[in-house]
């Protein structure tokens, strides 16, 4: 089954960003394919590299880049949340003089058109969120 | 069509599992995560409501949400059915659509 997974919180809130994490893990363990893990509103936050946990604790940006990497997942920060929180790749960056881009490897940006496609290519979204 | 109702909020602090019991159709399975959990214990203001619940709807709740928060196994409001995150993934597999009461 294909599975599509909204993420509306961002990491270290409340529990979104990790329960979206077990079960995303869990459906592709199982063996469904997870079409896309769109990150909207305060979830792109889950998308920096710059993310610094203590060494006890989760690295919930690391998590997900290594979950992505394993299974060559789609891992999407909508654009317009990302700009607006400062979550920038390269060409954002240049584009709007910065001095640095700060996306965890694995995840890119991209438009709320995504998420879109996710709802009509998945037979499952399910959203997580405070 | 059925769907598969995720409750993620306290009843004691939201109105989501309040919302969702009001909304979902008889019949239609329920699915407490995060603090969502805290709704399974018994002698609590929102139990009489739960139970309640049970005689229309099937109730799930995730285990490790459940541990997490040292809920005692035993004061469990009988009916209620755990599951780890296999058995999350299975409860989405078999219900057309999910709604995730935010």
């Amino acid at each position: 089954m294909k599975f599509g997974i909204l993420i509306n919180e961002g990491p270290y809130t409340h529990q979104a960003s990790d329960s979206a994490y077990h079960f995303t893990e869990a459906a592709l363990r199982a063996g469904h394919e997870v079409v896309r893990v769109f990150f909207y509103h305060d979830g792109v936050n889950n998308g920096t590299r710059l993310s610094v946990p203590p060494q006890d604790d989760r690295n919930i940006s690391e998590r997900w880049s290594a979950l992505g990497q394993k299974y060559d997942l789609e891992l999407i920060l909508c654009v317009a949340a990302a700009q607006r929180r400062g979550l920038l790749d390269e060409d954002e960056a240049k584009r709007a003089g910065k001095d640095g881009s700060n996306m965890a490897p694995g995840f890119q940006i991209s438009g709320l058109g995504q998420l879109i496609d996710a709802g009509i290519q998945a037979d499952r979204l399910i959203v997580f969120g405070d | 069509m059925s769907v598969l109702h995720i409750v993620n909020k306290s009843p004691f602090d939201r109105n989501s599992l309040d919302s969702c019991l009001r909304l979902a159709k008889a019949d239609s399975p329920i699915l407490l995560i995060e603090d969502g959990i805290y709704a399974v214990q018994k002698n609590t203001a929102a139990a009489e409501r739960m139970q309640q619940a049970l005689s229309t709807h099937s109730v799930y709740a995730l285990r490790s949400d459940l541990q997490a928060r040292g809920i005692n196994p035993d004061n469990i409001i009988d009916g209620i059915s755990l599951v780890d995150y296999d058995g999350f993934v299975e409860l989405t597999t078999e219900h057309d659509k999910l709604q995730s009461w935010l």
